[in-house]
Parts: C-alpha cells; structure tokens; sequence
C-alpha cells in the first residue's frame, strides 16, 4: 500500500481509537487504577472478573478498543515528534517505529482476549 | 532568464525554530500536552492487557495484578494517566462538532448539541462499564 493510499486509513483509525479511547479508558483506568488500589471500593472477586472478561461482547469491545487505542497511540505519537521535538528526519525510523509497535501491541491483544483469557 | 546567470542567487529564507518552541505561549505548551496524551493512552492500553493476561492465568495472578496496582509508583502513574485520559476525552468531545457537520431537516445541528451528546454517550457508558465491573 503506497503511502499516498495509507494516510486516509491511518487517519480514521486515529479518530476511531481517539473516540473509543475518550469513552471507555478514563473509567477503566479510574476503577483499577485509582479506586481499587486505594480501597475505595473493594475489587471484585476473581469468579466475577473472569465471567465479565469471558463474555463475548466484552472480548469484541476490548479488542476493538486496544486495536483503535493503539494505532490512535501511533499516529498521534508520530506527528508528535515530528512537531514537538523536530525528528521529521528520522521519518521512516518513527512511522516503523508507531506502527510497528502498535501492530505488535494488537497481536498480543488477539492473543490474550481471544486465545488466553 | 536561468539561473545560472543569477550570479546573486538568493539563499532561501528558512528561519530555524527552537526544538522546544512550544514551551514559551500557554496555547502552545497545551497543544503539546494534548498530543502527549496519546503516550498515556497507550500506557492505559498496556495497563489492561496485564490484567487480561492477570485474569486469563488465574486468581493467584489476579491477586498478584491487583496488588501490583497498590505499588506507590504504579499508583501515581496511574492518576497522572487518568488526569491525561480526562484531558484527552474533554478535548476531544469538544473538537467533535467541528469534524462532524450534521444537517436535520436542511439545518446544521448546534455544536453545543453534538459535543453534548459526546459527553452524555461518555457519562453512560462510564456508568455502564462501572456496573458491569462492579456487579
């Protein structure tokens, strides 16, 4: 895929994963990052978690989720260097770099919501 | 006329910006902690996949995940990614009327309504996965 047909893709994958990010990580990370660790509330039981977890339509949103998170992380993170910190010479390093990691962030993702959990 | 008999060609005019040219305007240094926000948003996405993983092995590994979480460090990672991840979503639903013009009837549907709904699916959906999680 040349770079010209790449961009638009790459694009709504970033709004996408800006979106999904925006509605559904503050109140995970809030729960297990925040609320659980300082005893506000007692975390729920290991049988819940697993149920919750195991149940098809949370595997689909949680994969859609990371997958989009991930490659709106990418692309983000590339233009980010590019403006904040000037590295547009190092484009081709970075865009392996983004991509390359939020490709292999996804496939640990299938594996471990689809294969492991 | 060529060039080759511009005996004074002109240098281009490429003025150097400072590496750190955002740091000096307020609007500037919140440009760029807006697009950081993306490196929080992965740190979140890891975060869940080591429970996943935690959750997928077994109850010793839950436990083992959980009190990971409790780590002084882990902890304030975890508030600076939340305080992030808010910044992010109320920016985002913010921008959102300005990347989607919807028509109802041949009229443009008020921003305000569009980044309403935003915030309203947001609130919902937190109540919801909150519910879910907490049984």
């Amino acid at each position: 895929m040349g770079k010209r047909k790449a961009e638009p893709l790459l694009w709504l994958l970033f709004s996408a994963g800006g979106l999904a990010a925006a509605l559904l990580l503050p109140v995970l990370l809030a729960l297990f990052g925040l609320v659980f660790p300082a005893h506000w509330v007692s975390a729920p039981g290991y049988a819940h978690v697993l149920s919750v977890a195991r149940f098809p339509l949370t595997r689909i949103v949680l994969l859609g989720l990371c997958v989009l998170a991930l490659f709106h992380w990418a692309h983000r993170f590339r233009y980010t260097l590019y403006e904040g910190l000037q590295l547009k010479p190092f484009n081709m390093l970075i865009i392996l770099g983004c991509y390359g990691g939020a490709l292999v962030g996804s496939g640990f993702a299938v594996y471990l919501l689809l294969v492991a959990l | 006329m060529s060039l080759k008999y511009a005996e004074f060609h002109p240098r281009w005019y490429r003025p150097r910006m400072p590496v750190f040219w955002w740091v000096h305007r307020r609007s500037y240094l919140i440009f760029v902690i807006r697009e950081l926000s993306s490196v929080f948003v992965a740190w979140s996405v890891v975060f869940l996949l080591l429970l996943v993983s935690a959750v997928g092995q077994g109850g010793k590994q839950y436990q083992q995940f959980l009190h990971l979480s409790t780590n002084p460090w882990m902890l304030v990672l975890n508030v600076i990614t939340l305080a992030f991840l808010v910044f992010h979503a109320i920016t985002w639903f913010n921008l959102a009327p300005q990347a989607m013009v919807i028509r109802l009837r041949g009229k443009r549907v008020p921003r305000s309504w569009i980044a309403g709904a935003h915030f309203a699916g947001w609130a919902v959906l937190s109540a919801l996965m909150a519910w879910l999680i907490l049984g």
